[in-house]
């Protein structure tokens, strides 16, 4: 399966970089996010961060990104661009100049940031609302936006915070398909926070587990399922259950 | 609707009380008096009318700069918010009735005062509502272009400022409605045009309805104003899903 998505000059330079976070903390104020939390992701693989709400995967995010230091351990990472929880789509913005924004901010010129976005849009199933501003999109959609918004930052690894946590159960499951599909075509070194299990199972090539705050590694689950990988699979299944079980079994 | 009801029924009554003769017209003209002078009177009101839109529209201008120059650089610069805010905000304590003949005295009785003036009154909502939208960018988009490595520059024009447009009009709204009252002051302290300069001659000429004509005239200014910014934002602002206005 060839999908045409040139776009020469805006591509990255480097889409081979990993991740290495060891033993890091990170506190605000008296509150502590983070305590002694190591993990790798080799590069091009996706790695499925899931804990309860309020264990600091999001902080470990913004770690990963640069947008904060930690209290203490390293974190080594190659550049990396953000998908922040809520799509952080600018509603003035066409869906088409928020898809160029990262290439806009890059220094690159309007016409050829737009041309570099269009490229994909076909891909991506957005061809028709390159105009439409981001409250005229569907939930779906405006998550395909972002993650175009992301992949065109031209960084070799991806920070995807809840990508699908706002929508609906139908909806997600397309995206889930969707995006495992869009990886398959542009391998990158993929951070994937989530507190659903079974979105980790689908989509990580390994799922670390967090505990609730302060967030700890309780456990790293190794995913050798091939793709591509359907919630029914006993093996998915089995592994969901795994998951649930280490992290205190509400399944 | 219900609001031009009420101002019916105002008027009814208004009329109703003046022309049983329960005041002097004199003192009260009854509003078929005041709108009798709109039109006999529209050759010595018109130019008024047009000296003072000119002053508002002038000093709504520079306050507009003004305001937007000050919220900017509040936002930007922290030590520019620590000098600046106190004198911003001790601005709208001088009451402009006790300033005006100052301003006059200094900038003599031309048009000048009177700009002054407006803006003096009109800066003050725009540069706090503005410098308010700025700090209130979501923190999401805030992080994402920081993950691009945005410049201060870069993210001041590309999230800032577009963010902080409804607040930037929010106060560019209210400085509209205010903008006359400088403008009046301004020509009461000393001038021979304008709407101000007109109320002044006809209570001296005991032309009450004239007074009052003039007043009706800076109101539907203020309105029209308004009407002006709250139009140029629907067109500006074209981003927010709104609930269709039904009838207004």
């Amino acid at each position: 399966m060839q999908t045409e998505v040139e776009a020469p000059g805006v591509e990255p330079r480097d889409v081979a970089g990993g991740v290495t976070v060891a033993a890091v903390g990170k506190a605000f104020g008296p509150v502590r996010a983070l305590d002694g939390v190591s993990l790798r992701a080799a590069p091009r693989e996706v790695v499925a961060v899931v804990g309860p709400s309020g264990c600091g995967k999001s902080t470990l995010l913004e770690l990963v990104c640069g947008l904060a230091e930690p209290d203490a351990g390293a974190v080594e990472a190659a550049p990396a661009a953000l998908m922040p929880q809520r799509d952080g789509l600018l509603p003035w913005l066409s869906a088409l100049d928020n898809a160029a924004l990262a290439l806009r901010v890059a220094g690159v010129g309007k016409a050829a940031a737009r041309a570099a976005a269009h490229a994909h849009f076909a891909a991506f199933g957005l061809e028709g609302f390159e105009r439409s501003r981001p409250h005229e999109l569907s939930g779906g959609m405006r998550q395909r936006v972002a993650f175009l918004r992301t992949l065109l930052a031209g960084r070799p690894v991806l920070c995807l915070d809840e990508p699908f946590g706002a929508l609906d159960a139908l909806t997600r499951a397309q995206m889930q398909r969707w995006l495992a599909d869009a990886l398959g075509r542009e391998p990158r070194t993929v951070l994937l926070v989530t507190h659903d299990v079974e979105e980790a199972v689908l989509l990580a090539d390994r799922i670390v587990l967090l505990s609730p705050r302060p967030g700890r590694v309780i456990a790293t689950v190794d995913v050798p399922l091939e793709r591509p990988r359907h919630r029914t699979d006993a093996d998915v299944v089995a592994l969901r259950e795994r998951a649930l079980t280490a992290l205190g079994g509400e399944a | 609707m219900s609001a031009a009801l009420i101002v019916l029924a105002g008027l009814a009554g208004w009329e109703a009380i003046v022309r049983l003769g329960l005041v002097d017209d004199l003192i009260l003209p009854a509003p078929t008096q005041v709108a009798d002078s709109l039109w006999t009177d529209r050759g010595l009101l018109a130019p008024d009318l047009a000296t003072t839109t000119w002053e508002v529209l002038l000093g709504l201008a520079a306050a507009i700069a003004a305001g937007a120059l000050l919220g900017i650089a509040m936002h930007v610069s922290p030590r520019a918010r620590d000098a600046l805010r106190p004198l911003v905000i001790g601005s709208q304590a001088v009451p402009v009735p006790v300033i005006a003949p100052l301003v006059v005295l200094v900038l003599g009785f031309g048009l000048a005062p009177k700009v002054l003036l407006v803006a003096l009154v009109c800066f003050f909502p725009v540069a706090i509502n503005l410098y308010d939208g700025l700090r209130d960018t979501d923190a999401d988009a805030r992080k994402l272009l920081r993950s691009l490595d945005a410049t201060r520059w870069q993210t001041l024009r590309m999230l800032e400022l577009p963010s902080a447009l409804p607040a930037a009009f929010t106060g560019m709204k209210i400085a509209a409605a205010v903008a006359v009252i400088g403008a009046v002051f301004g020509e009461w302290s000393g001038s021979d045009a304008g709407l101000g300069h007109s109320l002044l001659t006809a209570n001296g000429q005991l032309a009450t309805a004239r007074a009052f004509a003039a007043t009706v005239l800076l109101f539907l200014l203020a309105v029209a104003l308004y009407g002006a910014f709250a139009l140029l934002e629907r067109r500006v602002v074209d981003w927010t899903p709104r609930s269709t206005p039904r009838s207004r």
